[in-house]
């Protein structure tokens, strides 16, 4: 945006029209030991030229991405991002006004989220999603809310495995809602069914649903084949607790879909799917469910349909589940999408295809396990979950782990990885380094980090 | 605008028919109209409670969406599933076809709270009044 500055006879002006004559009188009602009396402690002004100058020795500190190989993840991950996405977001096609509300003004914007509800669904083994969410974790949030909705229950429950983020989100949601929430352990890092069903047998009330992330924060895949059916057994029809699936759509390319599993309501961030990591956001989240549930869903919904003349067309539907036609009875306080990011990923999936995006899954899999194995053998580094994992794993190191990756980024300069208890500090997991190794980690780059881990722990 | 006689109602627009043991609801015929094209009715599941003044369902209009009061507290024994699939049949029938629910009533005398045919009629046309 330009900086519009104003002359002081302007700001004269200005006060004049509301009649007082200086800026201190626009505040003289705000009581003098409640206003700050010397002055801001600011430099002086800077010309443009040395404005630019400072803020271009700042960016200097910047870690340069492309030169730096980062072992990042939990939760964004540094996956290959076609250019020819940047290219077609721009298109006038997609610029069309902010609110798609007006479906003659909004062909573009519309039959994009159309395709994307219809990726999404095949993805996901789901029947309806919605035009997407603003991230992965209020995705989360907000199909919990569903469960209860739909259910009555009182309790929600989480897995171990679910980041601790998103499940901070959730109860940021679920605060002053009545709704219990309540954290199940796992065990080797995964949630058992005989867990789960304890939990639910456990009484404090009905449960409404449980929510099971997959990939988990520890990058293992939940045995979401016997969670499914340790839920059937409890609650009957519109009562029985619903399992939440939250999945890596990337890793879909390759996985079973959860609504084969027996999901009820599938949620996941789209960031891997064409975005890039961009200091953690902005990204879209996704909510997929079952039809039976379409009117309890939250968030914008697109449908084909046709215009006057019969040709076919798109157009939001079912807006009375939405604020402005239900008011305090809608489904979600989310009227809205996150519509670039979106795009983005609708692009990505369009442009990789099934195949492509099978084989991105694979890549990242095939080089996950080398990195494993090639980490486990470092002397010092061991392993610390035996399930298998996508992408991204735990490997516990003899010291702590927020020094060695220091260590690692001074002398070979790799981001080795995050030390794990930065997103848990309260598990006390100092030595647990968590790694992730997507597609665009080459077999060198993986090389030279377990050299330099060897040469740190050394 | 149709308002039957021998049924009982309530401010909320709700009809209730007394069948022996069980009772029968809907919305009224002046509801309907009101509502217009009536595009979805939710539903409770059988074996779900009422309670007298709560929300058990809703009905979509395509602008509006209302929810419905148990007129009386009581278990739910039957919903019209026919209204899945014609929703409409509200507009068409309030009465007959467009019934939602039955249900079986726990406090009999709930339903002597509620307004017979001249008491509503009298406070619909109360609303038209406003309206004008």
């Amino acid at each position: 945006m330009s900086y519009l500055g104003h002359t002081p006879e302007e700001g004269d002006r200005m006060l004049a029209a509301v009649g007082i004559s200086s800026v201190e009188e626009l505040a003289a009602q705000i009581p003098a030991a409640q206003r700050m009396q010397e002055a801001l402690d600011l430099p002086a002004g800077l010309s443009e030229h040395e404005l630019r100058n400072d803020l271009e020795q700042l960016g200097r500190h910047n870690y340069d991405p492309a030169a730096t190989p980062a072992f990042l993840g939990g939760g964004i991950y540094d996956h290959i991002v076609p250019a020819l996405i940047d290219a077609l977001v721009s298109r006038p096609e997609f610029a069309t006004a902010y609110t798609p509300y007006q479906p003659e003004v909004a062909q573009g914007t519309l039959a994009a989220i159309y395709e994307f509800q219809t990726m999404i669904c095949e993805l996901t083994g789901m029947e309806v999603a919605n035009a997407s969410m603003y991230d992965g974790a209020s995705a989360a949030a907000e199909a919990l809310l569903l469960a209860v909705h739909a259910t009555r229950g009182e309790r929600v429950l989480l897995a171990e495995g679910v980041h601790p983020r998103t499940a901070g989100v959730i109860a940021t949601y679920l605060d002053g809602s009545g709704v219990k929430l309540e954290h199940l352990s796992a065990r080797d890092g995964c949630l058992q069914p005989e867990a789960l069903e304890a939990a639910i047998a456990g009484g404090g009330g009905a449960v409404a649903g449980v929510l099971v992330q997959s990939p988990n924060v520890y990058g293992l895949l939940e045995p979401l084949d016997r969670l499914g059916p340790a839920l059937q057994a409890h609650g009957r029809g519109s009562r029985r607790p619903h399992l939440v699936v939250s999945a890596d759509p990337l890793s879909l390319g390759l996985l079973a879909a959860p609504g084969e599993l027996g999901a009820e309501t599938v949620v996941g961030d789209v960031q891997p799917l064409g975005i890039p990591a961009q200091f953690g956001g902005p990204t879209a989240g996704f909510l997929a469910t079952r039809r039976a549930w379409v009117r309890r869903l939250p968030g914008r919904l697109v449908a084909e349909a046709q215009d006057a003349e019969g040709r076919r067309g798109y157009t939001l539907t079912l807006q009375t589940r939405e604020q402005h036609i239900r008011r305090e009875k809608a489904t979600s306080n989310i009227c809205t999408n996150s519509g670039l990011m979106m795009l983005r990923a609708t692009i990505y999936l369009a442009l990789v295809g099934p195949q492509g995006l099978r084989e991105v899954a694979e890549q990242c899999l095939a080089r996950s396990r080398y990195a494993f194995e090639k980490l486990a053998a470092v002397p010092g580094v061991e392993r610390v979950y035996a399930g298998p994992f996508f992408r991204e794993f735990v490997v516990r190191l003899p010291q702590s782990a927020a020094r060695v990756v220091q260590r690692v980024y001074r002398e070979a300069n790799l981001l080795a990885g995050i030390p794990l208890e930065r997103l848990m500090p309260e598990r006390e997991r100092p030595h647990d380094l968590l790694v992730a190794v997507t597609e665009k980690r080459s077999r060198d780059e993986i090389d030279a980090l377990a050299m330099a881990l060897e040469t740190a722990l050394g | 605008m149709e308002i039957r006689e021998g049924l009982r109602y309530t401010k909320e627009h709700e009809w209730v028919r007394s069948e022996g043991e069980e009772i029968v609801i809907g919305i009224t015929d002046y509801a309907q109209e009101q509502l217009s094209d009536i595009v979805y009715v939710e539903l409770p599941a059988v074996g779900d409670d009422l309670t007298q003044g709560e929300p058990f369902g809703s009905v979509e209009a395509v602008k509006a969406v209302a929810d419905l009061y148990a007129p009386v507290g009581g278990a739910v024994t039957a919903i019209n599933e026919a209204l899945a699939d014609d929703p409409a049949a509200v507009n068409r029938s309030a009465f007959e076809d467009g019934w939602m629910i039955r249900a079986k009533i726990a406090d009999a005398g709930e339903l002597e709270q509620l307004l017979d045919a001249a008491g509503y009629k009298a406070f619909v046309e109360g609303l038209e009044g406003e309206s004008d």
